[in-house]
């Protein structure tokens, strides 16, 4: 019997994938909180951008990874964070979306309220444009995670031989072991299922701390 | 007596795909210190749009609109006023004396102030106990109720509300029409009310503006001369409903109804 943490473990394959995950979607929910911010501040990047952040979606996403890795081993950076950049790029999108919709869902009378307080813009954000858009966020970072997931499993196909459950994925298919696809594929939507629990949770804790009626 | 709105002239056209659209038409007012004025008038007589620029949320086209000797964008960044909507539209995250709290925190009030007027307000407009409630919890009567509480917090001498009762039911609406003018004698504010029912102008006002559509203008200011003291029976009164007459007959000279 060996050790769950053993180089032959789905725990620690899993362990590698989901580092990966974790900074590919926090990297790419503030990106895509950020790009949110950019359009809905500023008027000609709304029609700007948009068309390239859609198009960026439409590349697939198994033909950049490869090139993602090559480029920043050139510079010198692997591991961890050319999966987290590829990572990233799936889960931006999603985020980007929810989040210029949430931060223009304020009716004109709540936004009239601070205007007749002379409400800076920064207190206009703060007060009200965050808190609205919080439970867009919610949802976004549901799908984002899932994308995250998908991401980073994405880049460690590239890499070939190295740990991962992406890398556990494409060796099992070389060498015909079912099994072990099988269960890497097991192994990564328990972790997915994970995920979800997770930013549900946290969901519903802000809900509860927000005041939201009960459904 | 100081005034605190004085209109001169004012007009107002917004430009729509249609053409222009005369919102305000040389509407010439004078609102003094602690008056309680109604504007009364049928939908699209600009009695809103007069609310709102004295609000600085449209701007004037032309003539001339001082709130405290200011203008109207001034008399905004000095926090004049305060504006109660037609919806309460309180935060729904918030709590009741977290919405309450919101204008003192933009303004930049401490902690311990913040408290003190909370409780002030609430106990104003008899919401004392409802201070941790999100307004889900509330009824609409209440809702509203914090709305004004909101308006209130800060010290604003001058209250614009715009149909703040229209959406509520007749009992809750004679209920706060008596509150509202008690707490106008007790904060001696002067308050700027739109409102399309006559009883309610003619109750609670000691000035009447009455207006007509297309262009808004002002067609009739009645003052009133019923006594300070109002019971809600006063509404049966001869005196009242020779008020509620003039009213009536300046929105019927000022409306045609064949458009």
């Amino acid at each position: 019997m060996q050790k769950v943490t053993s180089k032959r473990s789905l725990v620690y394959h899993g362990w590698i994938t989901l580092s990966a995950t974790l900074l590919g979607f926090v990297f790419g929910t503030s990106l895509g909180i950020g790009l949110a911010l950019f359009i809905v501040y500023n008027s000609a990047s709304d029609r700007s951008m948009m068309p390239w952040i859609i198009a960026s979606q439409t590349v697939p996403i198994l033909a950049i990874a490869p090139m993602i890795i090559v480029v920043l081993n050139a510079v010198g950076i692997s591991g961890l964070i050319p999966k987290a950049i590829i990572s990233a790029y799936l889960s931006f999108f999603p985020v980007v979306v929810g989040m210029v919709k949430g931060f223009r869902s304020p009716e004109a009378i709540q936004l009239d309220l601070l205007h007749t307080y002379n409400a800076s813009p920064v207190q206009t954000f703060i007060k009200l444009r965050w808190p609205i858009a919080l439970p867009y966020l919610f949802t976004s970072m549901k799908v984002g995670i899932a994308a995250s997931l998908v991401g980073a499993i994405v880049g460690e196909l590239p890499a070939g031989g190295g740990s991962g459950l992406g890398a556990r994925l494409l060796a099992g298919s070389y060498y015909g072991q079912t099994v072990q696809i099988w269960s890497a594929l097991f192994a990564a939507a328990a972790l997915a299922g994970g995920l979800i629990i997770i930013v549900n949770v946290v969901e519903r804790l802000t809900s509860r701390h927000m005041g939201v009626r009960p459904a | 007596m100081s005034s605190v709105v004085t209109a001169k002239d004012l007009s107002l056209t917004f430009a729509t795909s249609d053409g222009p659209v005369h919102a305000l038409s040389e509407v010439n007012l004078e609102i003094e210190k602690g008056e309680f004025v109604s504007f009364i008038g049928p939908s699209g007589c600009g009695k809103t749009t007069f609310l709102r620029t004295i609000a600085d949320l449209e701007d004037l086209t032309s003539g001339t609109l001082e709130i405290n000797g200011m203008s109207a964008r001034e008399a905004r960044q000095a926090r004049a006023y305060g504006y109660v909507f037609q919806a309460a539209a309180l935060y729904p995250w918030r709590t009741i004396e977290k919405n309450i709290a919101l204008p003192l925190e933009i303004m930049g009030y401490s902690k311990p102030e913040r408290d003190k007027r909370i409780e002030r307000t609430l106990d104003l407009v008899n919401l004392s106990g409802f201070a941790k409630k999100h307004p889900w919890q509330l009824s609409g009567g209440m809702q509203q109720r914090a709305s004004i509480a909101r308006a209130l917090a800060f010290d604003a001498d001058l209250l614009l509300m715009d149909e703040p009762f229209g959406a509520l039911d007749e009992i809750v609406r004679d209920h706060l029409n008596e509150e509202l003018l008690k707490l106008w004698r007790r904060t001696e504010k002067t308050i700027c009310f739109v409102t399309h029912s006559i009883p309610e102008a003619v109750y609670l006002s000691t000035k009447i503006v009455v207006m007509s559509p297309r262009p808004g203008r002002v067609t009739d200011v009645i003052a009133s001369t019923l006594p300070d003291e109002r019971p809600l029976d006063i509404r049966e009164t001869p005196e009242f409903l020779a008020i509620a007459a003039r009213v009536r007959e300046g929105l019927r000279a000022g409306h045609s109804y064949e458009e």
